[in-house]
């Protein structure tokens, strides 16, 4: 099939270094991926196009590129699943949210960086057993979901948080901490409980599921930053934003059925916190003006004990 | 100029194993490795990690006796007891490293059954046990503080009056040309699978550490012996693991027949690679086959049973093939898979030229002989690799820096530039493709004289074109194509190489298989092949006989 690559190119050395778009009409196999068509396109057409590629069997991670827009691997997405509406044009550019180095290479440093900081290596505590440490099946089949992260950055490359804050650990770090937070033979979880709690930690994830979306590996790192969520909460550290957020959104549910979103925000900053609630005044009178402040008595629903007895019967559960 | 006691040429399992026991004995250890740590080709590593845990009921001399009889009596039987010996206490360090590994119902480590052998002792992560150990040891150089240089270019390795004394690198972000003067150097750069098309191998391996130490003097030994692995995906040719067939699959042929069992009553499936890869291609060749490959079936294990043992293959084969195992048969080939030969060492690393050692892939020890078991080349990276930094990190402690500068580096310079202005027309893409299929024609599964011959032809062909390569990129940000350029050196030296020795060895054995010559030949043949450079810049053959300790070569049956 004819196919036009719609390349984002960039060369940091040429006079005037300015990204742009360059075409390339190949004629590929209906089986072929987007890598296949890269790599022949710098072996066959123009030897100048850079791009990392190794494995070709969705292992290695090196080649997370955006194709139509969306991160993902180029050696395991297929030409035919991706072709645009009018039926022969695939876009290919580099993974966002980290510089660009030249053309479909990007600069990974920030995300070494990231997975550096929560400390990934295992932490057990006393004398290392003779043989192996006992671990229960179960809990390793766990883990290998999450041990199976190659490390290709799609998650950071689409995370919409970090787009705006660079400070945000993002998905692929905080996933790999689950990982040791998980596991059974570690025994640093207070310690890792307390930097996933501060800023750029679990509380800064928008749950937008984009992560999840675009990982190659099915690994689902926003699943797992939920899940630390809980276990950072439940080790006691309540005093964030972020848990108060989640404690009283349960709260209001339970208790009148819906959610009372005026206090949700006074109470996820907390009222003594005189800042930020000078901080909300603004937001508070552009509400009102778009006639979106929420009712002044905050009304139960009817049928709201049918409500507190689904949160009895899941409580009791746990 | 940069300066270390120790510098490791490859990141993969066996660079960084050797970076943190030469770091824990206090050597100033660096890593050197074309690509990210993570992004090392030991990745692709599925199947698992063979030992013979003695709190098991399992015996190392079982082990090593199995690796033996797969090596078709050609592994050094020394070598190879070690390597088994070792076996156990490598796998237990890598789990309290972090590794995870699939348990029993104890919640002790299990195992699963592999090819060539009589007891399962393979231990495993799912089918991605070399991604799993690989990011394992990458966590622990983050641990260890170990400095890496990512994505520099090994271009050259400098030696002063027969020893190696650093080597000349360069930074592919920048493309900056640095003189590494180092005491030790560690080759670690694993092997050569892009010499042919198709391999199971990724791209970068392109068998540069081979090309360098060959280059520096040492030896490259048994380079005949080229694994073609029984399970590569038809068209792609993308590696499913021999996991599968250690879970229990069948291999089919077109008369829906399960040929092994004519072939290999014992082992059936799991005979070793070259056997069962063999049989494959009789069947192919004898008109069984159906458009050039036979079935993998393991409909019969269930699909929960896959999704939780085989789940990355299971996906291999849907992106790949368009198949979903659990619901059809995979069509599958033999595919080149494995360089069983390498920079001749011992087993301590050390290649005969002070000052350089070698391990994992890129190394010749020879644990693999003329065949490698599955699942021992993941070992083989841990034991050697870890054995080389014992061993550098004390050699240093007792010798003084050669004397280099910066002007070491001088011809590498020279040479790029002449590359970069080459205006020349061939392109490398053409010529490794033609390399490749030359290598897979003449040097595959079934080999004979004439085509041997034929093929030893086309490569001093492709390596004169190789002198002619245009380098269209002529920046010195992330120039792939220069970088390629380079590597195609490598791979055509790593050709040569195997092609004159295949052609040398007059009898079958182990992957080395002649239709000229089917029979093995123990009173001539009980020795491996060396490969070295003479004065001329030419190929000099050398011989050693194999080492032979308390296993007789007898006639191998699976």
């Amino acid at each position: 099939m004819e196919v036009k690559f719609n390349v984002r190119r960039y060369d940091p050395e040429s006079t005037d270094a300015v990204s742009h778009f360059q075409e390339y009409q190949m004629d590929m196999d209906d089986s072929s991926t987007v890598l296949d068509g890269l790599i022949r396109i710098r072996e066959e057409v123009d030897g100048t196009l850079s791009l990392r590629c190794s494995c070709r069997s969705a292992i290695c991670g090196s080649c997370a590129v955006k194709v139509n827009g969306e991160a993902g691997l180029a050696c395991n997405t297929k030409i035919i699943d991706v072709l645009s509406e009018d039926g022969n044009t695939v876009t290919v550019e580099p993974a966002g949210n980290l510089p660009v180095i030249k053309d479909l290479v990007v600069d990974f440093q920030p995300f070494w960086e990231k997975i550096r900081a929560v400390e990934p290596w295992l932490q057990p505590e006393g004398e290392e057993p003779e043989t192996e440490y006992l671990a229960p099946d179960e809990d390793m089949l766990h883990l290998a979901g999450v041990v199976s992260c190659i490390l290709c950055g799609a998650c950071v490359s689409d995370c919409t948080v970090m787009e705006v804050d660079s400070n945000f650990l993002g998905p692929a770090a905080l996933a790999k901490s689950y990982r040791f937070v998980g596991d059974p033979r570690d025994d640093s979880a207070q310690q890792r409980f307390k930097t996933l709690n501060e800023d750029g930690g679990v509380w800064d994830c928008t749950r937008c599921m984009k992560c999840v979306e675009v990982c190659p590996k099915g690994v689902a790192p926003m699943d797992r930053i939920m899940a630390l969520r809980e276990q950072v909460m439940e080790a006691g550290y309540t005093n964030t934003n972020g848990a108060r957020h989640a404690f009283e959104f349960s709260n209001s549910v339970k208790h009148s059925g819906w959610l009372d979103e005026k206090k949700l925000v006074v109470k996820s900053f907390g009222i003594f916190n005189i800042k930020a609630m000078i901080g909300l005044i603004p937001l508070a009178i552009r509400s009102q003006r778009a006639g979106k402040v929420p009712p002044i008595f905050h009304k139960n629903i009817p049928g709201v004990e049918n409500v507190r007895r689904i949160f009895e019967k899941v409580e009791t559960k746990k | 100029m940069l300066d270390h006691d120790i510098l490791i040429i490859g990141a993969g399992l066996a660079g960084m194993r050797a970076a943190l026991s030469a770091k824990e004995l206090g050597a100033d250890v660096a890593v050197v490795s074309k690509v990210h740590p993570v992004r090392s080709h030991s990745n692709a590593a599925q199947g698992g990690i063979n030992a013979a845990l003695t709190d098991r009921g399992d015996d190392w001399r079982d082990h090593a006796y199995d690796t033996i009889k797969g090596s078709d009596f050609l592994g050094d039987q020394d070598a190879i007891a070690l390597m088994c010996e070792e076996a156990g206490s490598e796998v237990i360090a890598m789990e309290h490293m972090g590794a995870i590994f699939n348990r029993d119902e104890e919640g002790r480590l299990g195992t699963r059954a592999f090819g060539g052998q009589r007891e399962a002792r393979t231990f495993f992560v799912a089918d991605f046990t070399g991604q799993a150990l690989l990011h394992v040891l990458y966590e622990q150089i983050l641990k260890a503080g170990a400095l890496v240089y990512e994505e520099w270019f090994v271009l050259s390795l400098i030696v002063r009056d027969g020893k190696c004394g650093g080597a000349v690198i360069m930074d592919i972000r920048s493309g900056k040309i640095e003189v590494v003067r180092a005491k030790a150097v560690i080759l670690a750069a694993g092997g050569l699978g892009r010499v042919f098309e198709p391999s199971t191998n990724a791209l970068i391996c392109t068998g540069d550490g081979m090309s360098l130490g060959y280059r520096a003097g040492a030896s490259l030994m048994d380079m005949e012996m080229v694994q073609y692995h029984p399970t590569t995906l038809k068209g792609s040719g993308v590696l499913i693991s021999e996991a599968a067939r250690g879970e229990g699959a069948y291999l089919l042929n077109s008369e829906n027949d399960r040929f092994m069992l004519k072939y290999a009553p014992e082992f059936k499936e799991l005979a070793s690679r070259d056997v069962v890869s063999r049989c494959e291609q009789t069947e192919i060749n004898e008109g069984r086959g159906i458009d050039g490959c036979v079935l993998l079936d393991v409909r019969h294990l269930g699909e929960k049973y896959i999704s939780e043992r085989l789940s990355q293959i299971r996906e291999l084969a849907m992106d790949f093939a368009n198949v979903d195992m659990a619901k059809e048969p995979v069509p599958i080939m033999p595919g080149m898979h494995y360089q069983m030969g390498g920079v001749k060492a011992n087993v301590d690393g050390e290649t005969g030229v002070p000052g350089l050692y070698a391990a994992g892939e890129v190394a010749c020890v020879s644990v693999h002989g003329g065949n490698r078991l599955g699942a021992n080349s993941l070992l083989d990276t841990l034991v050697f690799g870890r054995r080389s930094g014992v061993h550098a990190a004390e050699m240093v402690k007792s010798i003084q820096h050669l004397n280099v500068d910066d002007s070491a580096a001088d011809d590498d310079k020279n040479n790029i530039q002449k590359l970069l202005a080459n205006d020349k027309n061939e392109s490398f893409g053409q010529i490794r493709l033609d390399m490749g299929t030359a290598m897979k024609e003449h040097f595959g599964v079934f080999r004979d004289e004439k085509g041997m011959l034929e093929g030893i032809e086309k490569i001093e062909s492709v390596k004169k074109r190789a002198e002619d390569v245009y380098v269209a990129d002529k920046g010195s940000i992330f120039n792939t194509n220069l970088l390629f350029t380079l590597e195609l050196g490598f791979m055509v030296e790593c050709a040569e190489s195997i092609a004159v020795s295949a052609a040398d060895r007059t009898e079958s054995r182990g992957a080395h298989t002649r239709t000229d010559l089917p029979d093995r030949d123990d009173e001539n043949w009980l020795k491996h092949i060396l490969v070295s450079q003479d004065e001329d810049g030419g190929h000099e053959l050398s011989y050693k006989d194999v080492v032979i300790t308390d296993w007789e070569p007898v006639i191998r049956q699976y």
